[in-house]
């Protein structure tokens, strides 16, 4: 009987014959803290007195409270900084030198194909989308697996979702996730995995597959993996370190369902509060916002500013309306200097920032008001999430996110035309 | 500790960690009183109310969002002995089992204030005259959960 990615992986790196179901203990390629996550692992750590450590395995970046936002947040930096030159941790990245966690394990190569990569952060399942078996795990188990190189593992049953086509118009990765979550539900996938199949997938940008995979997380998903392709060589070729290995699934897998999506049938969509299920088509959307942010480790890529710089390129952002723009590292923000993009923003009235977290968990940087209304590029919706308990945010992708924050309220990039 | 019994708070379905704890409260000085602030966005006053040995009981999905082990440990910390839910996020169950706080996946109809009893030994929840049975934990957990926890593995080089 054959197996499927998530099997695969997880049967190499555990050295067994895992299977759907089971619980194994593997090798880690890499694990992952956050300033948020890191000090309960740095202290659980501490208390076991151990010469262990696995620093080439350990990354460090910091990015939720990053640059520091209060004392508290400082004092808890300093933690993960002063961890870092301790034990000598070369994989830490400084303020000015990192950004959002997922998009620095991407950019500097820690993420590729054919790896099981742990993260403190339930967005670590971003890098399925470059062939990866990465997932979301606690603190304590971080410490765990960067003491030990190894942690315990639930197979998961995988969902097999089949593509085909290719996106119309403004419709893009964010809109067949939140399309995908608006079907199944925010625990459609839970304790599953995805894995994408078909001939769809040569049609969507990497960017876009990473932005897939980062939402798997809020359909319930342990991980959403893709099969590694030209594209995905073509985009790690100069970042991914060290040996990497495909990993395919094979043909008589079993999977627990199937769904199957034809891209050009995916219209733009927008989730409203409180849960990223309740997706419906942008046109069928009538909200005035007061807020738009485009940003964080689901659409805060260089694609997702290029496709906004073009939205919004000879434009103003509507009277009354903040436009925050926040790339995703600092790669990100050189390269939209480099292309021009910060001129366009700038120009727009748009305020942009280096890369953060901040607003995006309603940390700070654009928290949000009472009875205040956002869109946003991110990936959740909850209740106060973006800010004051009575606050509304409305998920959309990169394209719906320039062009509502230039109409004052949510449309497509296709109705700012009607308007001009 | 097989049996355990404990007052009643009622929750609903897709209670996410950003409403157990918010993201504000997520900084280093907090973590040993994160009890303080557990449900302040959505149920003000609760930090006061919960008491020792209380049992949440909730719907689909419990836990369900961000990583944060804060979560659980804010609910350790406020002396919640055990939550009942008819299923739980992913991440939520990794961490609770982890470090030790216990959770029961079962649908059980019961009322706030009510007194239920859990019995991990025979997989039984008793709520007044009714009995809601509930699956054996996986093998590797229950050791995990009997040997004090992941870091105890760690420690006698278990894992
Ligand atoms: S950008 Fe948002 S979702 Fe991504 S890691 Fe940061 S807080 Fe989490």
């Amino acid at each position: 009987m054959g197996k499927t990615i998530a099997e695969k992986i997880l049967s190499e790196k555990s050295g067994t014959d895992a299977r759907a179901g089971q619980i194994v203990v593997a090798n880690v390629d890499y694990v992952m803290v956050n300033d948020v996550t890191g000090p309960i692992a740095f202290r659980e750590y501490e208390k076991l007195n151990t010469e262990n450590l696995h620093k080439d395995k350990l990354v460090l970046i910091p990015d939720h409270y990053v640059p520091n936002k209060d004392i508290a947040s400082a004092e808890q930096a300093k933690e993960m900084r002063e961890f870092a030159s301790k034990h000598k941790i070369d994989n830490y990245f400084e303020v000015g030198r990192g950004g959002v966690c997922h998009q620095v394990m991407i950019e500097e190569g820690f993420a590729a194909p054919g790896r099981l990569i742990v993260g403190a952060d339930s967005h670590t399942c971003t890098y399925g989308g470059i062939n990866a078996f990465s997932t979301g795990i606690g603190s304590t188990e971080a410490c765990a697996a960067f003491t030990t190189g190894r942690l315990w593992f639930r197979v998961p049953e995988t969902i097999k979702v089949e593509l085909t086509g290719e996106f119309k118009g403004y419709a893009g990765g964010k809109d067949l996730i939140l399309k995908i979550i608006t079907d199944i539900g925010v625990d459609g996938a839970n304790y599953k995995a995805f894995e994408f199949h078909g001939p769809g997938i040569a049609n969507i940008t990497v960017s876009d597959r990473l932005t897939i995979s980062n939402m798997a997380i809020e359909a319930g998903g342990k991980a959403g993996i893709f099969p590694c392709d030209k594209l995905t060589e073509e985009y790690i070729k100069d970042t991914a370190k060290g040996e990497w290995k495909a990993v395919e699934a094979d043909p008589d897998a079993t999977y627990a369902s199937v769904l199957k999506y034809d891209l050009s049938e995916i219209v733009p969509m927008v989730a409203y509060p409180h849960l990223p299920e309740n997706g419906r088509p942008v046109k069928d959307a009538d909200v005035k916002i007061d807020q738009a942010y485009l940003g964080s480790c689901t659409n805060g890529r260089i694609e997702d500013m290029r496709i906004g710089a073009e939205i919004v390129k000879g434009r103003k952002v509507a009277e009354g309306v903040r436009f925050l723009v926040v790339p995703a590292s600092q790669k990100v923000v050189r390269q939209m200097i480099d292309e021009g993009l910060m001129q366009i923003f700038l120009d727009a009235d748009a305020f942009v920032s280096g890369p953060t977290c901040g607003a995006c968990l309603g940390g700070y940087m654009g928290i949000l008001a009472s009875d205040e209304k956002a869109v946003s590029s991110t990936n959740r919706n909850f209740i106060g999430r973006m800010g004051d308990k009575n606050s509304e945010v409305y998920l959309a992708g990169p394209a719906v996110v320039a062009a509502s924050a230039i109409a004052g309220r949510i449309v497509t990039p296709d109705e700012l035309e009607d308007m001009s | 500790m097989s049996e355990i019994e404990g007052k009643v708070w009622r929750f609903g379905d897709n209670v996410d960690t950003d409403q157990i704890i918010p993201a504000e409260r997520l900084v280093a000085k907090n973590l040993d009183n994160l009890n303080e602030y557990i449900f302040e966005k959505v149920r003000p006053g609760f930090a006061q109310q919960v008491g020792k040995g209380d049992i949440i009981v909730a719907g689909k999905n419990f836990g369900c969002g961000s990583s944060r082990e804060h979560a659980p440990l804010s609910l350790i910390q406020a002396g919640v002995s055990c939550v009942v839910a008819e299923s739980f996020a992913r991440i939520f169950y990794r961490n609770s089992m982890n470090i030790g706080l216990l959770l029961v996946e079962c649908k059980v109809d019961t009322e706030e204030g009510k007194t239920i009893k859990i019995d991990t030994a025979e997989g039984e929840v008793i709520s007044g005259e009714t009995v809601y049975n509930f699956p054996q934990y996986p093998k590797f957990i229950s050791e995990m959960v009997r040997s004090g926890g992941l870091m105890n593995l760690v420690k006698e080089n278990r894992l």
